[in-house]
């Protein structure tokens, strides 16, 4: 098969997140979901629309493929608006996973900024579900405003059931918000771990992600332990139509998730 | 990651082997047994006041007694009164065009079904490539086969394709391909590679596969003696002291991407048009776009991919925003690309030498002069004029 040939895929499911934002779970037309790594994610095809580059965020109970999709453009706005039962297509997964097996015996930190929980869910899933593996497990997740927030009750459930430290804070409180507010990065004074003995894994906005990697580093994190995910337009996922180049990467084939060690300098230079 | 050649297995063997060199005076006979063989011969014919490469069907298309003059930003075709076949350089045209199809139709979508659209791999000889031709084809079959993702459709098109160098007699003004070390004489990648000879007027042949020694079995020819491979070898030295131009990219990998902040970006950047004729002239430059369609009813949908270039303002894009917002940033891009992170996305150097982009820049930009002056600085060796 043509590596450019998606894969035809119906709607299972459509929960909406909030109000631009929607989870998708995906199952193929016949045979089983392909298997995944944290991290990775697929091209979805909006038939006479477009394909975009999407993070995987989660399997659904029935095996399916979970996506939360926010309506930013032209494709993304086509995939919010799929109903159960509509066709998508789907390629993939592609790309590098976050190494959460690695992370065993260490103190783990998520960071999370806006959509970037989505993905970053399907690491605290396998944190929890092999949880004595780990030492203390933290999550901070920034948002806009509370409303904004993805997934508020598994959240809680993470927080309640999982011995994990859940921190939230936003950008812009309402009257009933009685968390922290501003950058994640001040989030990080509120959690415990032993910098030398950390993993962390990161994703959300670029400059989010260099701010919380500057910081962890300052801290004692090690680079190569500061795992970022990052984005870039793509047209093809498998390295042939050359949109997704960060200086010797083609992140669909050396990324999306890269650790600090090998991302910092390249982030630093201006457009590259 | 993996790279391998997956074309070479139709590399039969090499000159001086088991294969000997022939000599034939005329090609009508050789471009009659390519089309008995099932091939549309395409080869260089004089079109648009360039060398352009176009269907033939008899050797008297072909530009006898045709030059050309190339410098920056300037190409034009002149008069040669020694009646050479192949006495010009690189044309306009390479072969990517008949590898990568500037737009191609890859799926049709209706109703719960996304077929594939068959591609088509029609069986072209293509006659007269240069050796930095065939060179970019060994750096697009890299791209395209040497992956993770192998492209089958790339594939049945390249395999369909009879290769057919010619070893340049008289490089441009704008070529460089003995500082990228792809020429000027073909030493592997094709079916058959010619060298025109002079007094008598003759062609050697050098085989290169099995079908191409099937070919020369089908035309009148004569074994070649030690004076015709003489002469040959003497055209190849020649033409590789008459380059336009050379490039020292000695350990380019590591310092073009280290010159990141170097004003001569900006100074490039305020002759760049980013007009793109650079990376569609290019014969390895292979990025591409997409583009989905549907029929009115929308019940039909399409989608095609098509050449794109790295000179457009929204081809890097994230959160919707540009990259590279600045002329300066995308040139940087593609000249570094080519030269230096190439390497390590393709484990070879993008360019090959064949001086397409100066020619047919419209400013006039030259990518041997940028690197010089990136590594040298203005006032240090700069390239032969």
């Amino acid at each position: 098969m043509h590596p450019m040939t998606p894969v035809p895929y119906r709607v299972r499911s459509r929960r909406p997140d909030r109000a631009d934002t929607v989870t998708l779970a995906l199952e193929p037309l016949s045979g089983p979901c392909p298997g995944f790594l944290p991290g990775q994610f697929t091209m979805i095809y909006a038939r006479g629309v477009g394909e975009i580059p999407m993070s995987i965020s989660g399997r659904g109970r029935t095996g399916t493929l979970v996506h939360t999709i926010r309506a930013v453009g032209a494709v993304s706005r086509a995939l919010c608006r799929k109903r159960p039962g509509d066709l998508v297509g789907v390629r993939g997964p592609y790309g590098t996973a976050w190494d959460v097996p690695g992370a065993a015996g260490l103190d783990v930190v998520v960071v999370a900024g806006g959509l970037g929980l989505a993905p970053l869910r399907t690491v605290v899933r396998e944190l929890i579900a092999h949880r004595s593996r780990f030492g203390r497990i933290s999550v901070i997740a920034g948002t806009r405003t509370p409303m904004t927030l993805l997934y508020p009750r598994e959240l809680a459930r993470w927080r309640d059931a999982h011995d994990i430290d859940v921190q939230v804070t936003v950008d812009h409180p309402d009257p009933a918000w009685k968390g922290p507010v501003g950058l994640v990065t001040r989030l990080i004074d509120r959690i415990v771990f032993e910098p030398r003995r950390t993993a962390s894994f990161v994703c959300g906005p670029e400059a989010m992600m260099r701010a919380v990697a500057d910081d962890l580093l300052r801290r004692g994190v090690r680079p190569e332990r500061v795992v970022l995910s990052l984005e870039r337009n793509m047209k093809c996922g498998v390295g042939r139509c050359g949109h997704c180049q960060l200086g010797p990467l083609l992140l669909c084939l050396d990324g999306p998730v890269l650790g600090y060690d090998r991302a910092a300098g390249l982030l630093a230079v201006k457009e590259l | 990651m993996g790279i391998k050649r997956d074309i070479s297995h139709t590399v039969w063997s090499v000159r001086g082997n088991a294969v000997m060199d022939v000599v034939t005076r005329s090609l009508e006979p050789l471009i009659a047994a390519l089309r008995a063989a099932g091939y549309t011969v395409v080869g260089p014919t004089v079109k648009d006041r360039a060398i352009r490469l176009t269907e033939i069907s008899s050797a008297a298309e072909l530009p006898d007694g045709t030059g050309d003059v190339q410098e920056p930003g300037n190409y034009r075709l002149t008069e040669r009164d020694d009646g050479m076949v192949f006495g010009y350089a690189a044309s306009p045209d390479s072969a990517k065009r008949f590898t990568q199809p500037p737009r191609q139709t890859l799926i049709r979508s209706r109703g719960q079904v996304i077929e594939e659209v068959e591609p088509e791999a029609p069986r072209i000889a293509l006659l007269g490539l240069r050796a930095c031709d065939l060179a970019a084809i060994a750096v697009q079959d890299r791209v395209f086969l040497g992956g993770r993702h192998p492209d089958p459709a790339y594939r049945r098109r390249r395999e369909a394709l009879f290769l057919i160098a010619v070893n340049c007699a008289v490089p441009g003004g704008t070529c460089f391909c003995v500082s990228m070390g792809t020429g000027p004489k073909a030493t592997a990648g094709f079916d058959l590679a010619l060298t025109e000879l002079a007094a008598p007027h003759r062609f050697l042949i050098e085989t290169g596969s099995e079908r191409g020694a099937r070919i020369v079995a089908a035309i009148p020819h004569q074994a070649a003696t030690g004076d015709d491979v003489a002469a040959a070898d003497e055209v190849s030295r020649t033409a590789a002291g008459r380059m336009g131009r050379t490039v020292d990219t000695e350990g380019v990998q590591e310092w073009l991407p280290a010159a990141h902040d170097h004003p001569r970006w900006d100074d490039v950047a305020s002759r760049c048009l980013a007009c793109t004729n650079c990376t569609m002239a290019c014969p390895t430059c292979f990025c591409s776009t997409v583009e989905d369609v549907t029929d009115l009813s929308g019940d039909v949908a399409e989608r095609s991919e098509r050449w794109d270039s790295c000179f457009t303002l929204d081809f890097s894009e994230v959160g919707g925003s540009p990259v590279r917002g600045s002329q300066r940033g995308r040139y940087r891009q593609w000249l570094t690309h080519k030269f230096a992170t190439w390497y390590d996305q393709f484990g070879t150097s993008g360019c090959v030498g064949c001086g397409r982009c100066i020619t047919w820049c419209p400013t006039g930009i030259d990518v041997t002069e940028e690197l010089s002056a990136i590594r040298y600085g203005t006032e240090g060796p700069s390239c032969i004029r």
